[in-house]
């Protein structure tokens, strides 16, 4: 009798969960006022690496010292769940690179070289969204291999991989799995096919940790990653382009997209170059300052407080 | 949002490959019975032996408050940081993660073990051992067998918990239904993590049935207040050894 009586209550309890998300709203939509957007306080939401944080942080910093009331939201997470963020107005300003932004809108993008790409990013943003300027500085992904399997393969290309990679696996962030950036363009690109791809993080220690430990024989890293001037690992050439030209560039509702604030967040954009976020972004990651801290820093020597 | 999960659940290419739900379930309950298993292995006898001699029973109940207070991601990037570079391969993942699902195990199944034995009715221990036996036989045969009810719930509440927390396995970069709701955090698929979450629910219901059968049949009927019936209950003692619990238990509340 026991037994009978604990399967209606399988079937209630699973039907309880499904009614449970029963409303239209998804979790962003019905916490988008929870952000005090409509105050005239600007959020700049950031992405769930510390470079993109860091990048939050100077821009909210340089926003705020303009007299542009601005706090920051934080490690928000992949690109796919931010924008969405953006687009509802949870968030009004987030750092961005030109060149993944654009194939976020738009997969059938061609252009490789910084100032193509941005003019194709400014084709594809939807209405509503703008970008302002883009910065010198640029953060790539890449694909980073030990300098041991760089050896055992004689890998200089990602094309290289090609042959060998059906008996080698990739890490990377949960989002490579389906973005083109990621598993699916590596496979069209350059015909690169992995035999498992591992979930780690974007760029962060997990890929890191599992690439030198040996869980993963090649890695998704970013070209400012600090780590990849210890001389351990290597980055693969990408002669196709498949990570075109991604120079940082604030994306930003247009709502909030005053002369005051685009003049600042310009300013803050031309300061930066690609070896002086390589320096603030070690000092973060590296020597684990409070990114807030090296925003400051980075403001004040740029004469932006 | 109720129509996606369901479009998701049913979807017939979520049900095969390397991402499938087969195979994210029969890892899901890997990584969670091998916890249990090893919990159990660990708790169970230290838990009797607690129970039995009342010997080291303060750290007992404290260490199942302890490590009840332990949390689980934090206890997971920790011991991946610090095991994950001395374990060569996969396994340097797999270890951290078993620690974490171990340890949250542990306080269930400790607690049932020797709150179990220490329920024993002193009657049942007393006639035990008026009838010759051993401390060693009046735990195993005796006690053991009484206590079965509450190291049964110890058990079924660590699968439980284990369960849920066995999709911490996905941040780490292994499988298991934690992978849906992981990715589709990532790239913003809900449906994808409310069928995840309902299959973990459904998988943690199904697990305590299949511990609640098994219950059914290794605990001994003199103990589940069903022995109203007196003729299937003087059949078994008839049947069987006149040590067994059931005439035990019988005897006692004679």
């Amino acid at each position: 009798m026991k037994r009978l009586m604990l399967l209606p209550s399988l079937a209630a309890a699973t039907a309880l969960a499904l009614v449970g998300c029963g409303d239209d709203s998804d979790p962003l939509e019905s916490g988008g006022d929870g952000g005090s957007g409509d105050t005239g306080t600007i959020v700049v939401g950031s992405a769930n690496f510390p470079e993109n944080v860091l990048l939050a942080e100077i821009y909210a910093g340089a926003l705020n010292a303009a007299g542009v009331e601005a706090e920051t939201r934080p490690n928000i997470g992949s690109r796919e769940t931010y924008i969405p963020a953006l687009e509802d107005g949870s968030i009004q300003m987030i750092p961005e690179y030109t060149g993944n932004l654009r194939l976020y809108f738009d997969e059938n993008v061609k252009a490789t070289e910084p100032q193509e790409v941005y003019d194709e990013l400014l084709e594809v943003l939807p209405e509503g969204l703008e970008v302002t300027e883009y910065s010198e500085a640029e953060d790539k992904d890449a694909v980073v291999v030990t300098s041991e399997t760089a050896e055992e393969y004689d890998l200089t290309t990602i094309a290289d991989l090609a042959p060998v990679a059906g008996e080698l696996k990739l890490g990377g962030p949960p989002e490579w799995k389906t973005r083109f950036t990621g598993v699916p363009g590596l496979k069209e690109v350059y015909g690169v096919e992995f035999a498992d791809f591992v979930e780690l993080d974007a760029g962060g220690p997990q890929t890191l940790g599992a690439l030198r430990d040996g869980r993963v024989d090649a890695g998704n890293l970013f070209t400012t990653d600090p780590a990849l001037a210890e001389g351990d690992l290597v980055t693969l050439e990408d002669p196709e382009s498949l990570f075109a030209a991604q120079n940082i560039v604030p994306l930003l509702s247009s709502d909030v997209a005053t002369d005051e604030v685009t003049s600042t967040v310009d300013e803050v954009s031309a300061a930066l170059d690609t070896e002086l976020l390589g320096e603030l972004l070690a000092r973060v990651v590296t020597d684990k300052e409070d990114p807030a801290d090296v925003a400051a820093d980075f403001l004040a020597e740029a004469g932006l407080d | 949002m109720t129509r996606d999960v369901l479009d998701w659940l049913l979807d017939g290419a979520h049900w095969q490959g390397g991402e499938g739900i087969p195979l994210r379930v029969w890892q899901h309950v890997a990584y969670s019975l091998i916890a249990v298993g090893i919990a159990a292995v660990l708790a169970v006898p230290a838990g009797l032996w607690v129970g039995h001699t009342g010997r080291g029973r303060f750290l007992a109940v404290n260490l199942v408050g302890i490590l009840r207070a332990v949390p689980s991601l934090g206890l997971l990037f920790a011991s991946l940081m610090i095991l994950g570079p001395k374990i060569p391969g996969e396994l340097g993942v797999h270890v951290p993660v078993q620690v974490v699902l171990v340890v949250l195990a542990m306080p269930p199944v400790l607690a049932g073990a020797y709150a179990g034995v220490e329920a024993v009715d002193p009657a049942a221990r007393d006639a035990a051992r008026g009838m010759g036996m051993q401390g060693r036989d009046v735990l195993l045969r005796v006690e053991l067998p009484c206590a079965l009810p509450l190291v049964f719930s110890g058990l079924r509440s660590a699968v439980l918990q284990v369960v849920a927390t066995a999709t911490l396995a996905a941040t780490v970069g292994l499988g298991g239904l934690g992978r849906y709701l992981i990715d589709g955090l990532a790239v913003r698929d809900y449906a994808q993590m409310a069928g995840g979450a309902v299959l973990v629910a459904a998988l943690a219901l199904l697990l305590d049935l299949l511990a609640a059968t098994l219950q059914r049949l290794v605990v001994s009927p003199g103990l589940t207040g069903k022995t109203g019936r007196r003729t299937a209950a003087g059949e078994t003692a008839a049947s069987s050894d006149p040590r067994d619990v059931g005439v035990l238990t019988e005897g006692s509340t004679r």
